[in-house]
């Protein structure tokens, strides 16, 4: 168990050195160029000042270079500024993190009730209508284009009938419990309908196939109420898998949001992300996206480690392949 | 006695769902390439702006109503079309033949080839796609290099987009894949044909590959919703076909500012989307029913 753990995070630390040295290329092949952006908002500099400027932050000199630089100033804590908020970058992450972390976790929370629950259902009743319709709830679901389904919600609620606002998050003026949460309610549904239908359909499938071990027969031949086999003996085994998925979420946490929250114009880090990838904002850019990474990597080894520590079938055999 | 594709149709066109949905594809994509015959029918335009006919409602000519810039907008869905179905199947089958040949080296070769390339498949897996395909889409690509006539032509958007949703999608079939070569290497037939003498290129191409045509045409059909999806959503973010050139993902990129004068500009083209993507998932979902009868829900109908 040790082992796998071990092994697998330093596969992640691998995967994230190699990622940082990915993106800091990738950074470099943007449209753009930092001393440009100088050059273009100051109309007193020369050429000859761009070069110097050039020669001064490093960037004339080759790319393997300039990532070690950056690196070891990584490393020692300093990330840089952002020129959009002009502000170091890390304080600009840290609301918007927040931000993510609400609207995120309350979908994750509302999806997985109504999910887990729709699919212990419709496997609890397996080729019926119930199922039938649940089945066809999960499939618009996984198929629904997440941004259209955004603006949909807002065409509705803002635009239709003008209860809810169509973006943005509260203004300072405005207190109260319900002027903050009003800005939450279409972007926490609309990723909530985007991801129930998976969860949905993790969990039919991960019942029936558990409903179709010997020991639930034993279960059922012991007299068992069919409640009691259902919830005491197959849900408990079904919801290993499930909860290896709920893991992989959790690392989509930092920017899963990344549509939604642009649609809305909610501060998150999607948001973040995608404007500083659009807004030429190299420093915050390359950061978000490498915590982004860090994140996602993170969940998928959280998903590993739980399985296994769930499930002792995974344990010894992935004791045994070692 | 039926024949297995016989028996195959007849399984598949038991899953309702699955049935009604190609229908669904074959209408639309019959549609879509008829889009030239209704614009010279129909007497409109998909591309020539008309000011004074802006925000028409639905008439005898323009069946849909037209856009902001007096457009058809009946045409330029049925363009749009085109151009979304193609890239989403084209990137669909480059990712499952990358995914293919991926899965089938590392299956067949095994040790430590197989060891890499499925460390890549994870570490791949384990990445924050979105983020990472808008850096791609966002590239400026006369710094990798390329030619300028290469990089200002107007297609380069439309390959570009293909080769960056299809970096996504291999992975699922490289791991379906490699998971069926490392049980077919170890059947008899193989070692017969080894016994003949037969090359290890040989082996892969004519003796297994054949063999995962069902895993992968399921796998394939499967992401094809998906990459879709994906394309719509750079497209519909700026950075995937760019306008005039019209795809469902960008009809919604104007569509958003426009939801108050003309709500149905963003209904039309997502619903499109929807329908498309939900009709291959359940064709996905048949054919692995009807290739694999002994799998998915026929296993648990009879316990």
């Amino acid at each position: 168990m040790i082992r796998l753990c071990l092994s697998r995070l330093f596969q992640s630390a691998l995967v994230l050195i190699v990622m940082s040295f990915v993106i800091y290329l990738l950074m470099g092949l943007m449209p753009g160029d930092p001393i440009d952006l100088m050059v273009s908002s100051d109309p007193d500099m020369t050429s000859q000042d761009a070069q110097r400027l050039r020669a001064l932050y490093g960037l004339d000199l080759p790319v393997t270079e300039r990532y070690l630089n950056w690196l070891s100033s990584a490393l020692s804590g300093d990330f840089g500024f952002s020129r959009l908020h002009a502000k170091p970058v890390f304080t600009v992450i840290g609301p918007a993190f927040a931000n993510t972390a609400i609207l995120v976790g309350l979908s994750l929370i509302l999806s997985l009730a109504l999910g887990l629950s729709m699919g212990i259902w419709a496997a609890a009743n397996p080729y019926s209508l119930k199922d039938y319709v649940i089945n066809m709830l999960a499939f618009a679901g996984i198929s629904v284009p997440a941004f259209w389904l955004a603006l949909i919600l807002i065409m509705v609620f803002s635009v239709g009938f003008g209860v809810l606002p169509a973006g943005g998050m509260s203004l300072p003026d405005e207190t109260g419990m319900w002027n903050t949460a009003k800005y939450l309610v279409l972007p926490v549904c609309s990723l909530t309908i985007a991801s129930i239908g998976g969860h949905t359909r993790y969990m039919r499938a991960a019942m029936l196939e558990t409903m179709g071990q010997d020991y639930i027969r034993t279960a059922r031949a012991k007299g068992l109420k069919e409640s009691q086999v259902m919830l005491g003996h197959a849900l408990r085994n079904a919801l290993i898998p499930v909860v290896s998925i709920i893991a992989l979420d959790f690392g989509a946490l930092f920017s899963g949001a990344l549509i939604t929250e642009t649609i809305f114009a909610y501060p998150g880090m999607g948001k973040l992300i995608f404007d500083a990838i659009m807004g030429n904002d190299y420093n915050l850019a390359l950061i978000t996206l490498l915590l982004a990474t860090l994140f996602t990597l993170g969940g998928n080894v959280m998903a590993d480690v739980v399985y296994g520590m769930l499930d002792p079938r995974i344990r010894i055999s992935a004791g045994a392949s070692d | 006695m039926a024949s297995p594709s016989q028996l195959l149709l007849q399984r598949f066109s038991r899953h309702r769902m699955a049935f009604a949905s190609a229908t669904l594809l074959v209408i639309l994509v019959v549609l879509t390439a008829m889009a030239p015959l209704f614009e010279r029918v129909l007497a409109v335009s998909s591309s020539e702006v008309d000011l004074f006919n802006r925000f028409a409602a639905p008439n005898i000519r323009n069946l849909l109503g037209t856009d902001e810039l007096g457009r058809d907008l009946l045409l330029r869905l049925l363009y749009g079309g085109q151009i979304s179905l193609f890239v989403g199947i084209t990137a669909a089958l480059i990712a499952s033949t990358m995914g293919t040949a991926i899965g089938l080296l590392a299956g067949y070769v095994g040790g430590r080839l197989d060891g890499f390339l499925m460390r890549l498949t994870d570490g791949v897996i384990a990445l924050p796609l979105l983020p990472l395909l808008i850096v791609l889409a966002a590239l400026d690509l006369s710094k990798l290099g390329l030619p300028d006539t290469l990089v200002n032509s107007e297609n380069v958007s439309f390959y570009r987009i293909i080769l960056i949703v299809s970096l996504a999608g291999w992975t699922t079939t490289a791991r379906l894949v490699r998971a069926s070569t490392l049980s077919l290497r170890e059947q008899d037939f193989v070692l017969a044909a080894r016994a003949q003498g037969c090359s290890d290129l040989r082996i892969m191409m004519r003796h297994i590959l054949p063999n995962l045509t069902s895993p992968v045409i399921v796998a394939t059909s499967l992401s094809v919703g998906n990459i879709i999806l994906l394309e719509s959503v750079l497209s519909f973010l700026g950075l995937g076909i760019q306008p005039p050139t019209p795809s469902w993902g960008n009809l919604l990129t104007n569509a958003q500012e426009l939801i108050w004068e003309s709500p149905e500009l963003a209904f039309y083209p997502g619903i499109l989307i929807f329908l498309t993507v939900i009709a291959f998932n359940f064709v996905g979902d048949g054919l692995q029913d009807a290739l694999n009868p002994r799998t998915g829900k026929h296993v648990s109908s009879t316990t």
